[in-house]
């Protein structure tokens, strides 16, 4: 079988090639100097951008973790106070769920890998991507000053009413948290809406629906999953801010008001929310697999549809975050049996990567020993979860450690296990160098026996009795030695992610070359160079098979024929991907950072005051117009050369 | 070294630039903003029918909105439809005077459901500070205003860019899901118009 | 049976020592969920390892992709589709079982339950035994007697946050919710200590929010009650009638309840029994002189944040105050 190897070196291109990799440099090349990174739009610059953000997010909450560990390392210890404690914990959870964990897992790989995996030249909406990341950055930024300033979230990351209501949470320290919540939840969607068109009418010519890689798949599922889950917490955090700031009543029980309407309005989000954050890490895991087992994936059709009815059963758990509520008994078994049939689905994802890997020839480097973790470590998860979702069960459990345990072994294992995983694999691709295999390996042996260390036996101190968000506990209970084992484990995973930390900044200046395809990988991502240069491919290429490298045809076709001075590209059909219009993206531009400037001035006053959003819309306005008004240039160049659809 | 092979090329020079509906990519990107937005309007619908279930009476000791302020802008939005789809379907053949005559027709309705919309609150019959009732409605036609607001402000801008010289065919697809736009503004004013002035009158209790 | 039990602990806040049905219905379900988890655990990450094992690829370089084997992808198939049937099959045992001990929950006699009423504060546990007979009404804090072997039915709410009963010993956890009555019933069969933690987060002294539910026959539940009902023990030596002295004369006035004097206030724990409590400040300390005093000086120095603030009183009224507490029996 012949695999196409894509014109990457240089050296090798003809004197045309060169010429047109020129030509294409001249019009895509991102503007340089000091203002010409805020100009940035493409999406790899972009992509980079959230994956680095992202990780020292991850990195600040596992710092605020450690300190927690050793608050809890001693029963009735003074190394934090109750208050900074409580701060810690809600910092903590709020940054790896809103500032981490989607960000990196959805919006980082998906903006950076999925033009590149559908064969095009950008995301979908370029500008729109740079505003959402920016918002995001403002957004955590503005949440880490409040907490510098000791005026940090402190009621859990989910933030219940009353307890984070006008009358019990004093202060401004919930509408830091709610507007955290505005921030991020504008830049999700953003990203959303530009993966979904990306991945519906921007595929290579070839790549019909059932050609589609898994890990695009599992990205748009998440996309959509956004689109209907977020406005949940739009909802109900718009809420709790008006009722803090503007004396609405939505939660005073007094006057009608219902506390409960909090919950299920946050869990209608916060539910799918976890899937958001899973079911990007099933979509690596896929990837992985299938490379490291040589052979296309083991049942792509089951994957596929598993990973679609995830996005919809996801939908119809949340209240099974409120089973110690007191709900109708009806209520009680519908919720139970729906989050135990979600289990379905991802057993059928578990059972056919188990059949591609027993099927193949497995190739044991870092990605796929990441892999391996991952399974060790979800079905852990997914095993307590089905003890989570037994009502009668979860009245013992809820609210104890061995809840913290489950969601830690599902969230760590379903998602930060893929994405170190990830990092080992797409590292070549990105930086054109390889990753020491021997720092990897260390690097995961001493995380996956520092995770167990850490958080197995919070299900065993959960079932003794010891409740979460607890900033101590009484010295006779019993906790204290596992406690302590927990807090020792953390040593562990603090060194295994320092090891990985050294692992990247030593390899992306000493790492070996890795050339186009170091792993001989079957998507489109590995036929560009590495690093992609900023048009992504010289020839936009052709698909004939679900691993578009493998399946090629010797002499598979390139796209030609798109306009080589202007950012040209194709559309194709939704189903299957035949070629349908030309279009044009915008180039780099100030005004997506300038109207994010503005949207923060918005979003942060209306903290202080509510003239924030009406007085502060109106900067917005203007940058957005600004940055929707049509170049003159370019507006009479495109006009010149239009060809109108024929209705 | 790899072996080099010559690649046939599928040539797409000759496709179209402008194109409408789902062949736009600005199409898809508003319709993804209508699941949004759509979204966020079902669930405070459904906000409203919760707290309504936990409590006996509804309005509590006060009357429901009065029905004409509302009702008078639900017939200015249906009525607006007729120029808007006029202009939708003349932008798709790309006629510049009946796009500039449509979009300023539709921003004049606009404009008239703003003004017709500040009479509405203003009799509303209740404040948002009183109980969930009242934070419940104001919310609800609050949020419907934000979403006039903003397309009464893309409206506009839109019609004075048709009247530049910077007209081209994309241009002409804005123009078209501008349309689109604000028929969703329409579509979900019916609902809600339905909760807010009517679910009191019906449910009585 | 085995397979009914999981290893188990013999601590008093703990769903693994189980005193009464509810509990022991629930740890049933456990178990069930334990050992077949447990089992589909160790199977699938053998067979993952024994075919990582197996089909390990040893030469240094990526060999070339496979082409795929229709034949053994069939087989594969017919091993995944089983996989997938056990999958639903246990599950579904997994959830009947959930629904089993779900109703065996729910039909927990209610009506001949004996009534006590829970009202959850920040940071304290407000109780009362509501009687039809006003003077044989029970106002007690953070200590429950219960008797033995009879339903009981905690009815709750809160006063202020949402915050959450819960006895692992005896039963699983119930939100108290500000605007909602809740009931939830459970039984204890054995005599003993059984301690509870609040399991809501509710702010500041989340942590330290804990009760004490003590199961006694029905002749020593009975007695307690008769005594709680009673009005306080008037103070009879000098120091204690001092100790009196300082008590109306002080803040304490403005939150406690002492029936039988003047102090009426609902804001605080009813003292009116104090000294009939094991422990004070909602589990925190032990009722003891020491901790006592230091508690009405400076209850923020051992529960920042919590509503009590400290007092200033010379050590001979501390002294006083606190002989005429440990009157109140």
């Amino acid at each position: 079988m012949i695999t196409t190897t894509p014109t990457g070196n240089t050296a090798e291109l003809t004197e045309q090639e060169r010429a047109q990799a020129a030509r294409l440099e001249a019009v895509w090349s991102e503007p340089g100097g000091f203002w010409g990174w805020f100009k940035a739009v493409h999406h790899t610059t972009i992509g980079k951008r959230y994956v680095v953000t992202a990780f020292a997010f991850f990195l600040l909450a596992g710092l605020l973790a450690g300190v927690m560990r050793l608050q809890l390392a001693f029963p009735e210890a003074h190394i934090l106070t109750n208050d900074k404690y409580n701060q810690f914990f809600t910092m903590h959870g709020s940054t790896m769920m809103f500032l981490f964990a989607v960000p990196m897992m959805f919006e980082a790989l998906s903006v950076y890998l999925v033009p590149l995996m559908v064969g095009t030249r950008s995301i979908a909406f370029p500008r729109l991507n740079a505003y959402s990341y920016y918002l995001y950055v403002f957004g955590g930024l503005m949440f880490y000053v409040a907490f510098l300033c000791n005026t940090g979230a402190d009621r859990g990351w989910f933030s219940y009413v009353p307890l984070a209501g006008p009358d019990y949470g004093p202060g401004k320290r919930p509408d830091f948290w709610a507007q955290l919540i505005t921030f991020t939840e504008v830049s999700a969607i953003a990203v959303a809406v530009e993966v979904i068109v990306t991945v519906f009418r921007l595929r290579a010519p070839g790549m019909s629906l059932n050609r589609i890689p898994i890990f695009v798949w599992g990205q748009v599922t998440v996309a959509f999953m956004v689109l209907f889950a977020l406005p949940g917490v739009v909802l109900s955090s718009t809420m709790l801010l008006l009722d803090r700031t503007c004396n609405t009543q939505f939660f005073n029980p007094v006057v009608g008001g219902d506390v409960l309407l909090y919950q299920h309005l946050f869990w209608w989000f916060g539910h799918p929310e976890v899937y958001l954050i899973f079911i990007p890490g099933t979509a690596v895991i896929s990837t992985i697999v299938t490379t490291f087992s040589r052979r296309h994936v083991f049942g792509y059709l089951v994957l596929v549809l598993s990973l679609v009815a995830t996005g919809f059963m996801a939908f119809g758990l949340w209240v099974h975050h409120m089973f110690a509520t007191g709900i109708p008994q009806i209520a009680e078994s519908y919720f139970t049996a729906a989050s135990m049939m979600i289990a379905i689905p991802t057993g059928a994802q578990i059972f056919c990567w188990i059949a591609t890997i027993a099927t193949g020839k497995v190739v044991l480097k870092t990605p796929m020993w990441w892999a391996i973790g991952f399974f060790f470590v979800f079905i852990m998860g997914g095993m307590t979860g089905i003890f989570v979702a037994s009502v009668p069960v979860d009245l013992q459990v809820h609210d104890t450690y061995f809840v913290v345990a489950h969601f830690h072994y599902v969230l760590i294992g379903g998602a930060v296990f893929p994405l170190f995983g990830a990092f080992a694999y797409w590292f070549p691709k990105v930086t054109g160098r390889m990753m020491s295999e021997t720092l990897g390996q260390i690097t995961f042996w001493l995380f996956f026996v520092g995770f167990n260390i850490t958080f197995f036996p919070m299900h065993l101190v959960g079932i003794r009795g010891m409740p979460r968000r607890v900033y101590t506990y009484p010295a006779n209970m019993g906790w204290t030695t596992l406690n302590q084992i927990e807090s020792l484990g953390y040593v562990l995973l603090f060194v295994a992610v320092c090891v990985l930390l050294v692992n990247v900044f030593r390899s992306m200046r000493t790492g070996a070359p890795a050339g186009a395809n170091p792993w001989k990988a079957g998507t489109l991502e590995w036929g560009a160079t590495s690093p992609p240069p900023p048009y992504n491919f010289l020839h936009l290429p052709t698909v004939n098979g679900r691993e578009a490298l493998w399946d090629a045809a010797p002499n598979q076709p390139v796209v030609g024929g798109l306009d080589e001075d202007a950012r040209s590209f194709l559309t194709t059909r939704t189903l299957d991907a035949e070629p349908a219009t030309r279009d044009e993206f915008p180039g780099p531009t100030i005004w997506p950072f300038l109207a994010a400037v503005a949207t923060t001035i918005a979003f942060v006053g209306s903290i202080f005051t509510p003239w924030g959003i009406t007085l502060g819309s109106i900067p917005v306005a203007i940058t957005l117009i600004g940055w929707f008004w049509p170049e003159r240039q370019a507006a009479e160049r495109r006009r010149a050369r239009e060809i109108w659809q024929s209705e | 070294m790899a072996e080099r092979v010559d690649r046939p090329v599928l040539d797409v020079s000759g496709l179209p630039t402008v194109a409408f509906g789902i062949h736009s990519i600005t199409w898809w990107g508003v319709l993804g903003m209508m699941a949004v937005e759509g979204t966020v309007f079902l669930l405070m619908i459904a906000s409203y029918f919760y707290l309504h279930s936990r409590v006996s009476e509804w309005p509590p000791h006060r009357n429901p909105p009065d029905l004409f302020w509302g009702s008078l802008n639900l017939g200015l939005f249906l009525i607006s439809t007729i120029p808007s789809e006029w202009y939708r379907r003349r932008a798709r053949k790309g006629d510049l005077r009946a796009v500039q005559i449509g979009l300023v027709i539709v921003s004049l309705f606009g404009i008239a459901n703003v003004v017709v919309r500040y009479f509405e609150l203003r009799h509303l019959n209740t404040d948002w500070s009183i109980d969930a009732y009242g934070s419940a409605v104001w919310t609800l036609i609050g949020l419907h205003v934000l979403h006039l607001l903003t397309d009464l402000v893309d409206t506009i801008v839109l019609t004075v860019l048709f009247f530049t010289t910077l007209v081209e065919g994309k241009r002409f697809q804005d123009a078209e899901e501008n349309a689109a736009y604000w028929y969703f503004v329409v579509a979900f004013w019916i609902p809600i118009y339905l909760v807010i002035y009517w679910a009191p009158r019906w449910l009585h209790a | 049976m085995m397979i009914g039990t999981v290893p188990g602990f013999p601590g008093n806040q703990t769903s693994l020592n189980p005193v009464g049905p509810a509990a022991q219905h629930i740890e049933s379900e456990f178990a069930l969920i334990f050992w077949i988890t447990a089992s589909v655990y160790c199977i699938v990450l053998l067979a993952l390892v024994l075919y990582v094992v197996r089909r390990k690829h040893s030469l240094g370089e990526m060999p070339e992709p496979l082409p795929t084997d229709l034949s053994s992808d069939r087989r594969a198939q017919r091993v995944v589709g089983g996989a997938m049937i056990v999958t639903v099959v246990l599950l579904f045992t997994i959830m009947v079982g959930s629904f089993v001990t779900g109703h065996a929950l729910g039909s927990m006699n209610r009506e001949s339950a004996y009534t006590i009423d829970v009202y959850g504060h920040q940071w304290w546990w407000e109780v009362h035994y509501p009687n039809d007979e006003p003077d044989k009404t029970v106002v007690t804090a953070n200590e429950l007697h219960v008797p033995v072997g009879v339903p009981l039915r905690i009815h709750g709410t809160s006063r202020d946050v949402i915050h959450s009963f819960w006895a692992p010993n005896v039963h699983g956890k119930r939100d108290l919710m500000p605007g909602y009555d809740t009931d939830i019933v459970m039984q204890v069969d054995q005599p003993g200590r059984f301690r509870g933690q609040c399991a809501e987060y509710c702010g500041e002294q989340h942590a330290h929010m804990s009760f004490y539910m003590v199961a006694e026959s029905k002749q020593q539940f009975n007695q307690w009650l008769e005594d709680q009902a009673k009005s306080s023990f008037e103070p009879v030596s000098q120091q204690t009638v001092r100790g009196q002295q300082v008590f109306l004369s002080h803040a304490c006035v403005m939150c406690h309840t002492i029936r039988g004097t003047a102090a009426g206030s609902r804001v605080g724990p009813d003292l009116t029994h104090l000294a009939s409590r094991q422990t004070i400040a909602a589990g925190v300390l032990p009722n003891t002189t020491g901790s006592l005093a230091k508690w009405i000086l400076n209850a923020q120095s051992i529960k920042p944040g919590c509503r009590m603030p400290p007092n200033q009183m010379s050590g001979n009224e501390l002294r006083d105050l606190v002989a005429y507490l440990e009157t109140l029996k």
